[in-house]
């Protein structure tokens, strides 16, 4: 890219942000990065730039890379959640491409910095990932690359199973228990000496946590396994149960996003969608801009384009809203011209299932053709409801808990042996059992001591266990 | 706001990680080797690099839901009605045509595409020619020319010109005008050589197939996949190795290398005529004092009950003039060891062959027992063999 053309996307970028403003956008400063693809499928495929090594994000890596190598696919933006926001731009897009993702960028800018459910996510994250980053190697020096990574193997296993509103009922907080941590890992010369220091705070510690904290038996069930194992595991060394800490740390940072994927993209779509339309473009500018906005916001035969999905629903409330009927009206009592008020304040309250449950209604579900579809006799996919509530309640049962199931922690002594007995709250969809058991060995790894887990198939309640060496299942 | 344009040419996280994927993966496969020897796609790759093979245990298991039986919401071109259909599951197990299915119904494995030459490497790691002898005719030198040294003069024919534009346009480069062109002498390279004589002992494999109506499509694919790596490890493992092919049904005879694994007969089977002509072909052509001779004879073992006594004998000869003589017996597929041992020829082999020393009989009853066999057939071992 020539300097004259950076020159060109300077002013563009100052021009977008007036005309987002204009729109009652309010996004973090945003800087833009024009990146080569090999950078921009790096940060895409980890998330967030300067992340620990897994080979799991290797693999992602390979994956993402070899689709743009062999042109089927193309990602065209990336944004990083922080204050100040990034977003990169890929070297080789067209300078209509840039403007959209642009615009699209702060589209998400504005929604991470505005929606209820982003209120506690870390804007300095990728400081804090890139310490991690760097606390992971040091282990991976101490105890071995392999040790380290097969450990994190286990962890990301259960990597979903956190708990979304964590921030709400956390009493000793994750910084203060890796402060305490730091304390331990110290092992200089002289720094036993410090354990004096270090024990007589600790005692004041101990009171006044007994206080606050209920025992670890009360607090049961729990649906926040890391932390609960990060806790309680009998076996745990101090650097395990540090990589764990940091892995919650990272996935409570990812939780809103992974909560607001529909409504997110939906917001971005929108609003790039008018800022073009703001600018001032010549003819093809504007033939190019349409053919990138329909791939965007098409609906993909037989698959749910999130883009498109939360496009259309904000469209629709706005209408609803500018144009109420006089039953909304009368019941309401909405007056009318209230749509892009009324857009704003939903992209601030809702999550994505808020926003299906309330927002999707008969009408869109008709004009999108949305169905239900299922396996029957284990051979052909068919469609098996088109009611509009059915597809609905479907839609919201699968991105409850981020279209994972959701496990709970019952007891942490079973047995009165300090067994793990863990619960799958069942509504109506079995687990895969050859990955569930798979599973169970990982938590065996981080628990250490025998591990169940409750579940129903076949309508049967089944208990699957692990101690380590077989499974076992009643 | 701004817009940058940062160096990123030192990022190379991705990169880094995707090695450390790589690493697993091969791990993987070392893991798998059993299941990747006999795996179709390398056994018919017919000259292909790399190919795919599934790999269990790399995948990143979770707890999720079971995707079949769940319910999922698509979207339409606007006319889709209940009872349409949208797609089809693809039967686990067909295609393949084995009998696994069943136990790995529904198995989504990782697809690894890996390179024949890098398994190969893995698993010929431990294999070599056991109790190879110093022979008399000891040079077959393989001699071998090496370029190793570039000068300034030489044969014309050995001008190497890629070194000699390189020195042109340096050249110039130096008196200010970096092109091609206007060579002169002092550009010239040349390649020269060394001659490298290598000695080694003559071996010779004599690769016997019984190809009776008996041996069906599996025990032939077991046959084949043994012979494919044997081959594939003696020439790379070993410069002078000879390999004889025989099939045989009631009669034996020589064959060419493509014959040896595509050809399809029927009859029935006399083990002893292979082992005769194997004799022969011995005498005439590969003397023991000279060569290391390794016969191996893959078979049901469904040998005509009057040829038994004859056979014995034959391979008491040949375990006598030979090396090692390898024999493989194939059972029907996923049968037990124990079904059927009495009257085939391993057990016969095994009760009644004089010199048991230089013998190895193996049993195959899986696409997995191939591996093992290659490694029993192949491994180190001392001066006992396994019984």
């Amino acid at each position: 890219m020539e300097d004259r053309e950076i020159k060109e996307l300077e002013r563009a970028v100052e021009q977008i942000w007036e005309v987002a403003r204009g729109f009652g956008l309010d996004p973090y400063p945003t800087n833009f990065e024009i990146v080569p693809a090999t950078v921009m499928y790096e940060v895409g495929s980890y998330a967030l730039p300067g992340r620990y090594s897994h080979w799991t994000f290797g693999k992602a890596y390979h994956r993402m890379k070899t689709m743009y190598d062999f042109g089927l696919s193309k990602i065209y933006e990336v944004v990083i959640n922080t204050n100040p926001s990034y977003g990169f731009l890929l070297e080789t897009n067209s300078p209509i491409q840039n403007k959209m993702v642009i615009a699209h960028v702060l589209g998400h800018v504005d929604f991470f910095k505005n929606n209820s459910y982003f209120s506690k996510t870390n804007r300095r994250m990728v400081e804090s990932v890139s310490t991690h980053a760097q606390r992971m190697m040091e282990y991976e020096f101490k105890y071995g690359r392999k040790t380290v990574e097969r450990f994190l193997d286990s962890v990301l296993a259960i990597e979903e199973h956190i708990d979304p509103y964590f921030f709400i009922k956390r009493e000793v907080s994750i910084a203060e228990e890796k402060r305490r941590e730091e304390y331990r890992r110290k092992d200089g010369r002289y720094d036993d000496l410090w354990l004096l220091d270090q024990r007589a705070s600790e005692k004041n510690e101990v009171a006044t946590e007994k206080e606050t904290e209920k025992t670890p038996r009360e607090r049961l069930p729990e649906k926040d396994l890391l932390f609960y194992i990060m806790k309680n595991s009998p076996s745990l060394a101090p650097w395990q149960r540090d990589a764990i800490a940091m892995v919650h740390e990272e996935m409570e940072y990812f939780v809103p996003q992974m909560q607001t994927k529909i409504m997110n993209e939906g917001w971005a779509s929108i609003w790039h969608a008018r800022i073009m339309r703001e600018l001032d473009l010549t003819d093809n500018e504007h033939i190019e801009f349409a053919n990138l906005h329909s791939g965007v916001v098409s609906p993909q035969k037989g698959q749910l384009n999130p883009y498109y999905l939360g496009y259309k629903i904000y469209e629709d409330i706005e209408r609803r809203w500018n144009e109420p009927s006089a039953e909304e009206r009368e019941k309401f009592g909405r007056r009318g011209n209230e749509g892009r008020e009324k857009i704003f304040e939903v992209r601030e309250l809702e999550n994505d299932v808020s926003f299906l449950r309330n927002y999707l209604t008969e009408e869109l579900c008709e004009e999108l053709d949305l169905f239900v579809f299922e396996l029957v006799e284990e051979e052909e996919w068919t469609i098996t409801d088109k009611r509009w509530e059915k597809v609905r309640d479907q839609l919201v049962s699968n991105m409850t808990n981020f279209g994972f199931p959701y496990l709970q922690i019952e007891d942490g002594d079973y047995n009165g042996n300090r067994e793990l007995y863990m619960k799958h709250r069942y509504e109506g969809t079995e687990l895969d059992m050859r990955y569930a058991r798979k599973a169970l060995e990982h938590v065996h790894v981080l628990w250490g001591r025998p591990v169940h887990l409750e579940t129903i198939i076949d309508d049967e309640s089944t208990v699957l266990h692990f101690n380590g060496n077989e499974h076992a299942e009643d | 706001m701004s817009i940058q344009r940062n160096d990123w040419s030192l990022q190379r996280k991705g990169i880094i990680d995707q090695e450390r994927h790589k690493d697993r993966v091969k791990e993987a496969i070392r893991k798998n080797l059993g299941s990747i020897v006999s795996n179709e796609a390398i056994i018919l790759s017919d000259g292909k690099r790399t190919v795919k093979v599934p790999i269990k245990a790399l995948d990143e298991y979770k707890f999720r839901f079971n995707y079949q039986k769940s319910k999922h919401v698509g979207q339409g071109d606007g006319k889709t009605r209940v009872g349409d259909v949208i797609g089809r599951e693809s039967r686990p197990g067909s295609g393949t045509g084995s009998g696994q299915a069943g136990q790995d119904a529904g198995a989504d494995y990782y697809e690894a595409e890996v390179n024949i030459d890098e398994i190969a490497a893995l698993i010929f790691e431990d294999l070599q020619l056991p109790y190879l002898e110093e022979k008399a005719k000891k040079a077959v030198q393989s001699r071998k020319t090496q370029f190793n040294e570039i000068r300034r003069t030489g044969v014309i024919a050995n001008l190497d010109k890629r070194r000699m534009i390189l020195e042109n346009i340096r050249r110039n480069a130096r008196e200010g005008n970096a092109r091609f062109g206007d060579i002169k002498k002092e550009d010239l390279r040349f390649k020269t050589w060394e001659e490298v004589m290598r000695y080694e002992s003559n071996a010779v494999v004599i690769a016997m197939i019984d190809v009776s109506g008996s041996m069906g499509e599996f025990k032939k694919y077991i046959a084949r996949s043994f012979y494919f790596w044997m081959v594939r490890f003696l020439r790379t493992k070993y410069d002078n190795v000879e390999i004889v092919f025989i099939s045989h049904h009631t009669e034996a005879k020589e064959v060419s290398e493509e014959q040896f694994f595509t050809q399809g007969e029927s009859g029935g089977t006399v083990v002893s005529s292979a082992y005769q002509l194997a004799l022969d072909i011995i005498k005439h052509r590969y003397r023991p004092s000279d060569w290391n001779i390794y016969p191996f004879h893959f078979s049901d073992g469904d040998n005509y009950y009057s040829d038994n006594e004859e056979a014995v004998r034959l391979a008491d000869e040949l375990i006598s003039t030979c090396n090692l003589f390898g024999y493989g017996e194939i059972g029907e597929e996923g049968s037990s060891s124990y079904r059927r041992s009495s009257g085939a020829l391993l057990s016969i082999f095994s009760d009644r062959l004089q010199n048991k020393d230089r013998f190895v009989g193996v049993r195959i009853d899986d696409k997995e027992d191939v591996y093992p066999a290659l490694k029993q057939f192949f491994g180190k071992r001392g001066v006992e063999t396994p019984a």
